[in-house]
This record gives structure tokens, sequence and C-alpha cells, in this order.
């Protein structure tokens, strides 16, 4: 082809990218809401609490000196052992996650290839997503041995389902004259679910991968609970003892910190969205 | 059904195509014409009356249910509605999909895209994702990709239908000298009868469904053409001669 023919360019405007400018108001919101949530705490554990229930929820500052600012103090006391175990359900958190992306993807690509694997398995995987599956802890004691697997197994069942429907919704969303362009050229089943299905699906199974994070952490604290031999592993079980021992403010901070392990997750995944699509997928608030 | 072309110079030809739909729609009745090299054949007609299908039957989407369609199926362009450009993949990216999907070696893929980039004059806006495109740029990288197998038979599924008067009228242009210097065959469906006329050697007009041919006229104007013919008398002519037989088509 010789450049003599070639066309004039194009005069149309090309869209401009917004910039990420730094916005004051992205910042005081939180930081409002953060104010008032400390204000209603110490409203809370020194006016409405009756003074012999004020164990219970100790306030900001007592949490801050005796939870966080103690390293470690007699048998289970301190920062220390809550970091540890705070640690140990986030492997499990983790490993758990990663079995449920797996597994779960693989479902939808099965199932986004097959009507008939989605007609039969979409019921159950409903059903799973709202059985209580605390519920079902003496069952998977009986059928599962070791606390490890036991809690793996939870952590997998409450974080499955956002994996799996928001995978599948997104393989099902490529447009139809998209897939026609697949079809003129002969592109084989495997070439369309890389090239476009999966690509395409990018947007829908971070919304899911985000979802599913939190709950594997939820799944990962609440299996604690349940699922322990001798001494204490995970965070939940930690929370338990102190529960049980009405240490109030080692409890307040050991849950302040679960949280933080499911924020910290959630923005992770965030994060990650934004580096692998935030280049051609701009989400939008309809102005 | 898939047969050699009948006449060597016919590089697409309907012999006595009809279609029903499996709903029992009867979209097309007993089409038959031919496209020869360096023709350019713009079907014009009332909406749904299976112009679409006409595309649709020749590039093997849907199959005909009586009379034969002849063409290299090996060399056809399509281009749609709407630019179907993946919006992950940058232009460049974008272009090189139909050569990566007939497993082109990557050089030789990147070569044919920025030639055919060069072509419909997106340089410059290789590494831009289609969100940063405007609809007729869009349509050029819709183009673009096309072109890049350099097809025998292009088939264009009112491919301007959605862009604004100017932006139509310059894109117009453009694959006008796409079609002069490539020297394709094609096959372009529309709504609009200036611009059938301005970019055809020959208009169809279809009647609503069934469809059917009933009227047809070669356009006698020389290529290049030029934006100004659309003012002189005998184009205003020509076009209100298919005008009238699109008024009987909607009957």
């Amino acid at each position: 082809m010789s450049t003599a023919n070639a066309i004039t360019s194009p005069v149309e405007e090309v869209i401009p990218d917004k910039t990420d400018r730094f916005s004051f108001v992205d910042y005081i919101g939180p930081i409002i809401v953060f104010v008032a949530f400390i204000a209603v705490w110490y409203l809370l554990s020194s006016v409405v609490l009756p003074e012999q229930k004020r164990f219970l929820l100790p306030t900001p500052h007592k949490v801050l000196t005796d939870g966080f600012f103690v390293w470690h103090s007699g048998e289970r006391r301190g920062l220390q052992p809550i970091l540890l175990s705070l640690w140990d359900s986030a492997k499990i958190a983790l490993i758990g996650l990663s079995i449920t992306i797996v597994v779960g993807m693989s479902l939808a690509v099965l199932m986004s290839s097959s009507r008939w694997l989605e007609r039969a398995t979409w019921p159950y995987l409903v059903a799973i997503q709202s059985a209580p599956v605390l519920a079902l802890t003496p069952l998977i004691r009986a059928l599962i041995d070791g606390t490890r697997t036991q809690r793996l197994l939870v952590v997998v069942l409450i974080a499955m389902f956002p994996i799996v429907s928001n995978t599948l919704f997104g393989l099902l969303s490529a447009d139809k004259s998209q897939h026609e362009l697949f079809t003129l050229q002969g592109a084989s089943k495997w070439t369309r679910l890389v090239k476009l299905q999966f690509p395409a699906a990018l947007p829908n199974i971070f919304v899911g991968l985000r979802i599913s994070a939190g709950l594997a952490v939820i799944g990962a604290v609440v299996g604690d609970f349940y699922f322990r031999q001798g001494g204490v592993v995970g965070i939940g079980a930690q929370i338990d003892v102190y529960r049980n021992r009405l240490w109030g403010a080692e409890l307040i901070a050991a849950i302040i910190l679960a949280s933080t392990l499911g924020l910290v997750v959630f923005l992770f995944f965030g994060w990650v969205s934004r580096r692998a699509i935030g280049k051609w997928h701009i989400t939008t608030r309809g102005h | 059904m898939n047969d050699a072309p009948a006449s060597s110079s016919a590089l697409l030809s309907f012999n006595n195509v009809s279609m029903t739909f499996d709903e029992g729609t009867k979209a097309l009745d007993n089409v038959s014409f031919s496209i020869n090299a360096g023709e350019f054949v713009t079907v014009v007609g009332p909406s749904g009356c299976g112009k679409s299908t006409l595309l649709r039957i020749a590039s093997n989407l849907e199959a005909n249910t009586g009379g034969t369609c002849a063409i290299d199926r090996n060399s056809i362009g399509y281009v749609f509605q709407d630019a179907t450009l993946m919006p992950w993949r940058t232009v460049a990216r974008n272009v090189e999909l139909i050569a990566e999907l007939h497993k082109l070696p990557k050089s030789e893929r990147q070569r044919l895209a920025a030639e055919a980039i060069e072509l419909v004059g997106l340089n410059g806006f290789e590494e831009k994702y289609p969100r940063q495109l405007s609809g007729g740029m869009r349509m050029r990288a819709s183009l673009a990709r096309s072109l890049v197998m350099k097809p025998k038979v292009f088939l264009f599924d009112e491919p301007f239908g959605a862009l604004d008067e100017i932006t139509r009228e310059r894109l117009n242009d453009e694959l006008l000298r796409l079609f002069q210097h490539e020297g394709f065959a094609g096959l372009f469906i529309t709504h609009s009868i200036t611009e059938s006329v301005y970019m055809s050697t020959k208009v169809l007009v279809m009647s609503s469904r069934p469809g059917k041919i009933i009227a047809s006229f070669d356009v006698p104007f020389a290529y290049p053409r030029n934006h100004d013919l659309r003012y002189e008398p005998e184009f205003g002519e020509l076009c209100g001669k298919i005008s009238h037989a699109l008024r009987g088509a909607h009957e």
C-alpha cells in the first residue's frame, strides 16, 4: 500500500481523559464519619451504658492503651497475641480465597459453555449461598479431619457464590456482534473464551473478587469460633476468649484489627482492578 | 450453501435466494443479483425488509432456506452497524485482531495493522483505547480491522447509520477512496438514498417483508466522486427515482 492514497487525518476530537485530581471532597467525607464514629463511641461508653456495664465497651483511649499499646502481657493479652492470631486467620482467608477463585472461575467457565450445566448447578449454588453454613458445623466436623481443612471449607463455602455469579455474568456479557466477528473468522470455543469472553468479563470478575475477598475474611474469622482444637489459633478464637473473659479493651482491639484485615483485602483488590482494567473500563456515576 | 462463484468475474452472486426464519417469518423471497470485481452495490429498503439478512447469508452467519449464494468465504470483510471494537484493546491491537484470529505471526500482523491504520488515517492514535475515540474514529478503526486481510468482497451493514451527517459524508469519501485503492467489491446496506447513490455503481431497492428486489438503478457517475456531486441535478434526479421506487416498496 502506498501512502499517497492515504486518507487525510481525521479532524474529529479525541475524547480527553479525565485527569485524576486531588479533591478535598474525597477526603473530608471519611474524616467527618470517623469523627462522628468516635463521638458516638464515647457517648455509648461513658454516658449511655449503665455504670456497671461499661466494661463491655471501654472508651477509645482505653482500647488504645490496653489493647494496642501493650505488646504482650500475661497469657494472652496485648497486641502481639492478637497479631499472631490475625496472621493465622489471614492465611486461612487467603488460601481459602485462592481455592475459591480457581474452583469458582472454572465452574463459571463450564457453566457459560453449557446451558445444561448452568441450569443444573445454579439452584444449588444459590442454596449454598443462603444456607447457614455454620449450622452445618457438626456435619463438617464429622466428615473432615483437621481444623485447618474445616476452616478452609467454611471460607470456600461462604466466598464461592459472588465469584461464580459475577464471572458467569461477565462471560455472557459480550455483544452479539462481537461474537459474530469471531464466528466469521471461524474462531474456536477456546479462542473465543480467551480473546473475547474472558477480557469482557474482567470488570465483573473484579467486582466478584472484592465481594468474595471480604466474605473470605468473615468466613475465616467466624470459622475460628467453631473449629479449633486446643489452644487459640485464629483471631476468631482469640475474640471468643476475650469475650468469655470480658476483656473489653482487647476484645475491641481484636475486632478492629479483624475488620482492618477485611478492609485491606478489599482495598487491595480495588487497586489490582484499577491496575488491570482501569485504562479501558470506566465506571460512571450518572452525571 | 457455499458454492464457488458461477462466472469468473462475479465475486458474489445470489441466485433465487429465499429465507424463512424458524418462527415462520419470510425475510427474503427469490433474490437474485451478482457483484463483480470493481462494483459497489448498495441495497436500500424499509427497515426490517431483510437487507441485513442478505449480508448474514453471504457471510454464512445465517443459512438461506432457498436458492444459492456463491461467494469466496475466505475473503470477506464484514463491517457491522457498530464498530464492535474490543474496549480492552488499543486501536493497534484491535486492528490486529482478525489477523490474529487467522494466526498470522506477530510481526506480520503488526506490519499489516500499521498499514491499515495509515490507510484510514488513524496514525497517531494507535495506543488509544476505543473509549477515548469519537464515533467516527471508532468506525475507521473497525474499517482498518477488516482491511488488514485484504478481502475481495466487503459487506457493510449500515456502518455509518449512527454517525452525524458531516462525519458520515467524510467517511463516505474515505470509504470510496479505499474502494478505488483496494479494488474490492462492495455490498453496502443503508437507509439513506443520498448515501446509496453517492457510494455505488448500482443501487438496488428492496420491498418490505418478504424482501424482494423491486428496482435496480445503475449510477453513471465516474469515480473519484466529489462531495459536490450531491448537489448536481442528475444526482438529485436519480435520488428522486429511487425515492419513488422506495415509496412503492413501503406499500
